[in-house]
């Protein structure tokens, strides 16, 4: 177990503290707040682990999934709507069914993850360059641009995110010829999950920013004549990251979820790269018939993945929460 | 009070400008309406006739006025895909959205917040402990997949409720179409409106709870329990009501919320309203329909937000006095 790590106990004495300090980087980890806090809490070690198996299953799919949804030659109609192993009928070439196009589910399923995860990802990182930045600017410039800046972020917030999604998603569909847009419907929902999500950084960062350029480092930097870019990004930035990274944390799950809400509406990524919503939009159509299987296993793996991310987020803000502890 | 609203209204305003732009620009740069009008066959005097008779060679700013005085008579043009007016194809499909949608804050409200206070009151028994698990499953299931296990559940294994459309409807005062009054159209409203109050009964839940227990540790409540009132006053009468405030506002941004989720919940259970209109729109680029939809949705939330504010005003006495003394 976690913990009885060696360091655990070191916690109050100061000249073990300096010893401490000497050691590696691993031994010091393991010496931290953040750690004690982690391997106490029994929920957040179990989601841990449910996630860094999703992630795993997700990213090494190539080469862990039994077989290759994608390669045509391999798929038998004759195998469409396979029962999972366990039931009367299965196959055991099948853990959990196939679905209607002779596909193992199992297989499918972590290629969505992947997909699902990487949109995650991608969009996460995205809403938070752009509200960073922006937040960064709004708070160190201030003035009209801070005006501006926060009335287009208060008009966004009047509409939540998903229809902003939604639009930016169908007005790209509009702007662009099918066939490009089919190319780069991926980026095209990264684009419009991270569009619609910038907001809580840019908040946040323009809060932590208007306190810390007051502050005698910054006063420092700026008589030393370093240029306002310089800092804000290197100066001001690493100082108020902290809040953004369990932002971030929270809405990974948020946009796992909104991946998964556009496609299954339709919209989002194209068929060709079934994402975890594409598959359960596809296994809607068979719930009547009775297979239930293509739509349940797929919306299992997407709860498992979003509830395991939101615990971790909900256990990160409240560890980095100095006045929980 | 009467300076309060007009200030708020004319605060949205600019709100409402900045979208009016966005829906105009959408119809003036995105796809080509002349081209769609025309079809296959055309000759270049019949496109410049055309182009003309659409005013789209006129000034921008010029063609964004006449599109304004259209949409304040509530004429977005005809859809691209339908070839029917977007007034009158939104004005039909609301009813059902707006019935859905008030359901489900009605279901998420009724049952939120006495479980929040119930959570908030007895914080270690083993039923609120089972609500905050039940809680945290509902912010982490998809509307989507929520309305799915209902229907495979209660339409496909146990047969007893219908998983898609209305149900029978009936026309009121014109046009109006309510399934409040027929017993498949109240039998059709369960799984749907369960679906899409769900998040917001739980995110009503959390935060009256977390409300009761920042209210229940203050001094006040201490003086009410010294001067011997009973449980049931303190708790609601003087716990409670000062809970109120914050579950106003979320639950009235929470409405707006609702409505756009409504979109999610119609495409499940084909439910005949505007978000199903609007999800067939941005599938097919059916510009018009976008354009008056986000309108719409946006005079929505601004009077909802007047209304929150209002509700501000009515709840917490401390308001009355600072609002008057900053009114015009």
């Amino acid at each position: 177990m976690p913990s009885d790590a060696p360091g655990v106990e070191l916690q109050t004495s100061a000249p073990l503290r300096a010893e401490a300090r000497r050691m590696g980087r691993i031994a010091r980890f393991l010496d931290s707040d953040l750690w004690y806090s982690f391997s106490r809490s029994p929920l957040t070690v179990l989601s841990a682990l449910v996630a860094l198996t999703l992630i795993g299953g997700a990213v090494f799919a190539p080469i862990l999934a039994p077989h290759d949804p994608f390669d045509l030659a391999t798929l038998n109609l004759m195998d469409a709507f396979n029962p999972p192993a366990w039931m009367e009928g299965g196959d055991p070439r099948f853990l959990l069914g196939t679905d209607d196009q002779g596909r193992d589910l199992f297989s499918t399923i972590m290629y969505g993850a992947r997909i699902s995860l990487f949109v995650g990802f991608c969009s996460v990182i995205f809403a938070m360059t752009l509200g960073v930045t922006i937040g960064l600017v709004a708070g160190y410039v201030g003035g009209t641009t801070d005006a501006v800046l926060m009335r287009i972020a208060d008009i966004k917030l009047t509409f939540p995110a998903i229809l902003v999604a939604l639009l930016v998603d169908g007005l790209v569909r509009a702007a662009l010829p099918r066939e490009l847009h089919d190319r780069v419907a991926l980026w095209v929902v990264i684009f419009a999950i991270g569009i619609s999500n910038w907001v809580q950084y840019a908040r946040t960062v323009r809060g932590s920013t208007l306190v810390e350029k007051n502050k005698e480092y910054v006063m420092a930097a700026r008589v030393i004549g370093l240029s306002d870019a310089r800092i804000m990004t290197s100066h001001v930035l690493p100082n108020v990251m902290g809040p953004v990274l369990v932002i971030a944390t929270l809405n990974l799950g948020f946009a796992i979820l909104a991946e998964a809400t556009l496609s299954f509406l339709g919209v989002g990524v194209p068929p060709t790269q079934p994402s975890l919503g594409t598959l359960i939009r596809v296994g809607n159509d068979f719930l009547f018939s009775g297979e239930w299987w293509i739509t349940v296993f797929p919306g299992i793996t997407l709860v498992l993945m979003v509830l395991s991310v939101n615990l971790l987020g909900d256990w990160l803000r409240d560890a980095l929460n100095p006045k929980l502890r | 009070m009467f300076a309060f609203i007009v200030s708020r209204l004319l605060q949205a305003l600019p709100v409402m400008l900045a979208v009016s732009l966005i829906s105009f620009a959408m119809f003036a740069y995105v796809g080509d309406p002349v081209a769609i009008m025309l079809g296959q066959d055309y000759t270049e005097a019949q496109r410049e006739a055309l182009v003309r008779d659409l005013g789209l060679d006129q000034p921008f700013f010029v063609q964004f006025w006449e599109f304004l005085k259209n949409a304040l008579q509530g004429n977005f043009g005809l859809s691209y895909r339908l070839a029917r007016p977007v007034a009158d194809l939104i004005l039909e499909r609301m009813p059902a959205t707006l019935e859905l949608s008030f359901t489900a804050a009605f279901l998420a409200l009724a049952i939120g917040v006495p479980m929040g206070v119930y959570t908030g009151l007895y914080r270690n028994s083993w039923l609120s402990r089972f609500f905050l698990t039940i809680s945290l499953i509902g912010v982490s299931l998809p509307t989507f997949l929520i309305g799915i296990l209902l229907i495979l559940v209660f339409s496909v294994w146990l047969g007893v409720l219908p998983s898609f459309g209305r149900g029978e409807t009936v026309l009121v005062g014109g046009w109006w179409t309510t399934g409040f009054l027929t017993v498949s159209g109240l039998k059709a409203l369960i799984l749907p409106s369960i679906t899409l109050g769900l998040f917001q009964m739980t995110l009503i839940m959390r935060l009256v709870r977390s409300e009761m227990l920042e209210v229940l540790r203050t001094d006040y409540i201490k003086f009410a329990r010294a001067r011997g009132l009973t449980n049931r006053a303190i708790h609601f009468g003087h716990a409670l009501k000062n809970t109120l405030v914050p579950v106003i506002t979320i639950t009235g941004l929470q409405l707006g919320a609702i409505i756009a989720f409504a979109i999610v919940t119609e495409t499940v259970f084909q439910w005949p309203g505007m978000g199903l209109l609007f999800i067939q729109a941005v599938a097919n680029a059916d510009i018009p329909i976008m354009a008056a939809y986000l309108m719409m949705i946006a005079l929505l939330f601004v009077l909802i937000n007047l209304v929150v504010d209002l509700l501000y005003y009515l709840v917490d006495p401390r308001l009355r006095g600072s609002l008057a003394g900053s009114g015009p």
